[in-house]
């Protein structure tokens, strides 16, 4: 930078000059990398490690007590050892199957009420409402209640003889659902949870998004007869292409990994339903890892870890790829903006 | 917003043009107001956002409303009325939960990692944002690919490690993941990107101030209203975080209370009495409601002013 060359004129004089302008440059030259290495290090010891660790543990027998136990055995080949016999083992257990299938479906019944409902309501948040930031606050008052706390109070709403639903279907002269027992009913009460907790945030996310476009593009698509569903379809949906992708990609992110609204929907012990009814993935991968006494149920659980890593990175870019195909038949756009949005 | 700002007001126009040119302003200006920002909505719309506002605040009424039934009526339908138990289940649920200590217990662990990830973020983000130097491209590009990384990837391996260094069933175990996230450099580099002038860094090298007496006094103060969001981010996910502590914790629960695990600690000890975990639910949920009522306004613009800017 010219700023040092500065500073050494103001002290022309002074004998200790060069030295200081020595000092001066190492510190512009080093500082940027001290200031991000703190993060990295400590990113490095937290984040990047564990990754590469769990992809070394999954090729190895490890038990949460004996530790390492040498390299994984092979599925059903007793006494043979291979380094993929965990993955072997975890795509070809039923559980499993039943976890991948739970979690796409609650993924599904979550994510798409939820994407169709934040669109509507930033639409209406973002016409010029009164006490508008009452409205806001409103929205998102579920997103302060734990997901934890959410999943305990969905259970009792849901439950099969004393929650309200049931009780309330009943008043109304339908018979009960059995919301625990049965998968689709699960699969839909445990979606109530998700959508609860993450509508207003989204709704948030896209008003804002939304009141960026500028008004005179609304204005000229009002002056061509658009009425407000067009509107919507045709000017706003595609001009706020890059934030609804974002959005789609993070709860395609968060929705595959879904644990803490199915755990404590759970009724007493059965975690996932007596007969795997809304088991998903990351559960699954709980109860290899840390409820299963298998010799090797950590490295397990770390397969089931880089599996659903996997899906998760094919699902995101499934995503992305769908969504910017979608929203470019809504209008003109311009393909530039989709990339940024992504790389969020 | 903008547009509105450019065309000059109708007050102004009739001291500039006369009242013949403030009328037809006034009239451009309602004509204005039937489309986009302006428009002002019907009572369907209105309608759709009470809907929306009581199914929020439902489940949270009917927490409370369980809370308040005596065990053996909970079966029946109240509509909306309370039953006269809510003050014996919240005390009795007060004392089971260990609440004074899960709440300490819950608000250090969410201030340590707040204040620690705030502080790692903005001195990088500043880096980022502002320094030159060779690598930077990359390495932001690594933070970024960082934020897709499920967290149960890092569970095991963490998990394994913490028992290895007996950490486990201690509140060291549950902070140290949350120290950093990838998230939080990436909010304060776009944040000072945009906040923090050139010139301001280099007036402050000028009057000879050091690199890391610039960040002090000129990208601290630059970064604050950032900083404070980012931390009230970061305090209530640790806070409603609950995959990692429930491993971390595990069975160690009743000597290390947390508030997200408590309400479980509750139910897998009382499983049968619903009116006690309800109550138990309610009061782990209180704190950040409140928190919410004081905060809400500035949660409100961290989640829109995020959505712009990424």
């Amino acid at each position: 930078m010219v700023t040092h060359a500065t500073a050494r004129e103001d002290h022309p004089a002074v004998q200790k000059a060069p030295f200081r302008a020595r000092l001066s440059r190492i510190d512009v030259k080093a500082s940027p990398y001290l200031y991000i290495s703190p993060f990295f290090i400590v990113f490095a010891v937290i984040g990047l490690f564990p990754i590469i660790y769990t992809a070394y543990i999954s090729t190895r027998k490890w038990n949460s007590i004996a530790g390492d136990l040498g390299v994984a055995a092979a599925y059903g080949q007793s006494g043979e050892t291979s380094w993929y016999g965990n993955f072997a083992w975890v795509l070809a257990n039923h559980d499993f199957r039943d976890a991948l299938f739970n979690t796409f479906s609650i993924f599904i019944l979550s994510s798409v009420p939820q994407i169709i409902a934040a669109i509507v309501l930033a639409s209406i948040l973002s016409a010029n409402l009164r006490a508008r930031t009452f409205w806001r606050m409103g929205v998102l008052l579920p997103y302060v209640i734990a997901p934890m706390a959410a999943g305990i109070i969905f259970r009792q709403m849901f439950a099969d003889e004393t929650g309200v639903v049931n009780i309330v279907l009943q008043q109304i002269g339908i018979s009960p659902i059995s919301w625990h027992g049965n998968t689709l009913a699960s699969h839909i009460a445990i979606a109530c949870i998700i959508n609860f907790r993450w509508t207003g945030y989204n709704t948030l996310v896209l008003l804002a998004a939304m009141q960026a476009i500028p008004n005179e593009v609304i204005e000229a698509a009002v002056v061509d007869g658009a009425g407000r569903a067009r509107q919507l379809l045709s000017v706003v949906l595609p001009m706020i292409r890059p934030t609804l992708m974002f959005v789609i990609i993070t709860s395609t992110i968060a929705g595959l990994q879904v644990f803490d609204e199915p755990q404590l929907f759970s009724i007493s012990q059965s975690f996932g339903g007596s007969d795997n009814q809304f088991l998903t993935v990351t559960q699954f991968l709980w109860k290899t890892g840390f409820t299963s006494t298998s010799d090797s149920n950590m490295s397990r659980a770390a397969a089931v870890a880089w599996i659903l890593f996997i899906i998760v990175v094919v699902f995101a870019i499934l995503s992305y790829v769908l969504t910017s195909r979608i929203a470019s038949t809504g209008g003109p756009d311009k393909p530039k903006r989709g990339r940024k949005g992504a790389s969020r | 917003m903008s547009s509105a700002r450019s065309v000059p007001s109708v007050a102004l126009t009739r001291q500039l043009a006369g009242p013949g040119a403030a009328r037809a302003a006034a009239r451009r200006r309602g004509r204005i107001r039937q489309t986009g920002e302006g428009r002002r909505p019907g009572p369907v719309s209105y309608a759709v956002l009470v809907f929306i506002l009581l199914i929020s605040l439902y489940p949270i009424y009917y927490t409370v409303q369980i809370a308040s039934t005596a065990k053996e009526t909970m079966h029946d339908f109240m509509g909306l009325s309370l039953g006269s138990n809510l003050f014996d289940h919240l005390a009795t649920a007060f004392k089971e939960l260990n609440f004074w200590r899960a709440l300490r217990n819950t608000v250090l662990v969410s201030s340590l990692c707040a204040l620690s990830v705030v502080a790692f973020s903005t001195l990088a983000g500043y880096s980022f944002a502002k320094l030159r130097f060779r690598g930077r491209g990359p390495l932001m590009v690594f933070v970024v690919g960082t934020m897709a990384i499920p967290t149960q990837l890092t569970a095991v391996p963490l998990f394994i490690v913490m028992s290895k260094l007996s950490l486990t069933g201690t509140l060291t175990a549950v902070v140290l993941p949350g120290l950093v996230t990838a998230f939080g450099v990436f909010w304060m580099t776009q944040y000072l990107e945009a906040a923090l002038p050139y010139e301001l860094i280099e007036a402050a090298r000028v009057d000879g101030c050091s690199m890391i007496r610039t960040f002090f006094h000129v990208a601290v103060p630059a970064a604050r209203p950032a900083a404070s969001m980012l931390a009230l981010f970061t305090f209530i996910a640790q806070w409603t975080n609950y995959y990692w502590p429930f491993l971390a914790i595990g069975t160690a629960a009743q000597r290390k209370p947390l508030l997200t695990l408590a309400a479980g600690t509750l139910s897998a000890g009382h499983y049968q009495d619903n009116t006690l975990i309800m109550a138990g639910v309610a009061l782990t949920s209180l704190p950040l409601i409140i928190l919410f009522f004081v905060a809400g306004k500035q949660l409100v613009a961290g989640i829109m002013a995020g959505a712009v800017k990424g």
